[in-house]
């Protein structure tokens, strides 16, 4: 469907005078409006705890608490990353000898086997993608708390590339799953998950809870009270 | 409260914008941050009701046949989808299997259902309170269905296993790939649309006579 859909951008007097004239872009909030976070429809004269009148979710402003539920996810996040990536994630007992295996071992042993593409996406799933999705959060957090207006634009963009790469890190948990099912063969070889996976599974479910609890439009509040350096 | 039809705000940075008549395929964009407003769904309703069905089909397969099938001193050794979950919880990581079963199995089970109801009902019952908790619930699980990042964990498996013995690739692979295509183009739209999809024969009417 994206292929052939028309881009056509919705600016049509509303948001058009504003850019021009650097006045500051007119919100919902702002306009003492609430958009229904489900079904996107707009209401106004919104109460505490009413409920939206077409789908029944319930109606706020912004997300609840967002930055502080955001920071309490990342923090734990931040904690688990370091067993995650210290402990086995799996274990490879055969006749002679028992191997333990490190998220970083074994995208080593890709590398060193010569399959350096798949090297290259277990690297970048499990260490880059949950590295880069933490200091992406860390960083928006930082500056909606304080109400900054650096690169708005270029801030809403990580967001959004951090809502699409999140859910990828979990590759490593289904790997080890699959070989912990598969290799089983009792005096051969054996294959046991390690800790390392359960806190690895944990940091993945930890951060994409934190991106899913940062409400972006906190980025975009700081425009009300500084117009004009917008972007 | 009071509705407010002809305007929508932006999902992600809560800008106003006026609702446009979008042609076929079309789509509306932010001129603020750039997230997608809408989009027309027209060709969308069209197709998505035989492409959910063949997904069930696609995910029993997927889940009854074996993944992959080795081969290693004479044994030969399969396993299901299901049957690695059962190992991961026997080898004491009841909580990671919980979260595997979860997001390769429940969800994208919970989401065909939910989706082929809603698509069966939309022109029906219209907006139901069980026909907006699916709708939402729908929508909650999206994130966390990742049958597209198995399959990846799948070929990565694979070829860490070619190393080993040999391996061959199970009914229930090639089924994972097609529910994985099948997913992405039922799911490529923002689950909210379901409510506009409705829209221009009832709702919109309705609520423009209040």
């Amino acid at each position: 469907m994206p292929a052939n859909s028309a881009a056509r951008s919705a600016s049509n007097g509303l948001e058009a005078e504003s850019a021009v004239s650097g006045a500051p872009v007119k919100t919902a909030a702002r306009l003492g409006m609430v958009s229904c976070h489900y079904c996107a429809t707009l209401w106004k004269n919104v109460k505490a705890h009413d409920r939206c009148g077409r789908c029944g979710a319930r109606l706020h402003r912004r997300k609840p608490d967002s930055l502080n539920r955001t920071w309490a996810l990342l923090i734990a996040a931040c904690i688990m990353y370091v067993p995650a990536n210290t402990l086995p994630v799996m274990t490879t007992a055969s006749f002679f000898r028992e191997q333990q295996d490190t998220i970083m071992s074994g995208i080593i042993y890709f590398w060193v086997s010569g399959s350096w593409e798949l090297a290259i996406i277990v690297f970048i799933a499990s260490f880059l993608v949950p590295l880069f999705k933490l200091a992406a959060l860390i960083l928006l957090l930082i500056m909606a708390r304080r109400r900054s207006n650096w690169r708005l634009l270029q801030r809403a963009k990580l967001y959004r590339l951090v809502e699409v790469t999140g859910r990828w890190s979990m590759l490593d948990v289904f790997v080890v799953t699959l070989l912990a099912g598969l290799v089983q063969i009792k005096g051969f070889a054996t294959i046991y998950p390690g800790t390392g996976i359960a806190a690895f599974a944990a940091v993945v479910v930890l951060t994409m809870l934190a991106s899913l609890s940062f409400d972006p439009r906190l980025t975009w509040d700081i425009t009300g009270q500084e117009s004009g350096k917008r972007i | 409260m009071q509705e407010v039809s002809g305007l929508i705000a932006c999902e992600e940075c809560d800008a106003i914008h006026r609702r446009q008549a979008l042609g076929p395929n079309e789509a509306a964009f932010c001129s603020c941050c750039g997230t997608e407003l809408e989009r027309d769904m027209s060709s969308y309703s069209r197709r998505a009701l035989p492409l959910t069905i063949a997904g069930l089909f696609m995910y029993i397969i997927a889940n009854v046949f074996p993944i992959i099938e080795m081969e290693l001193q004479g044994i030969v050794s399969r396993t299901t989808l299901i049957g690695s979950v059962f190992t991961l919880s026997a080898e004491g990581m009841p909580l990671v299997a919980f979260l595997v079963l979860a997001t390769t199995i429940l969800f994208p089970l919970m989401q065909l259902l939910i989706l082929l109801y809603l698509l069966v009902s939309i022109n029906r019952v219209g907006f139901s309170p069980a026909f907006n908790l699916l709708a939402r619930l729908a929508q909650t699980l999206r994130p966390w269905s990742m049958v597209e990042v198995f399959l990846l964990g799948t070929i990565v498996a694979f070829v860490k296993l070619t190393s080993m013995a040999a391996v061959l690739a199970g009914a229930a692979l090639w089924a994972f790939g097609a529910l994985t295509i099948l997913l992405a183009a039922v799911f490529s739209f923002n689950p909210r649309y379901i409510w506009r999809m409705a829209l221009p024969e009832k709702g919109e009417r309705k609520h423009a006579g209040e």
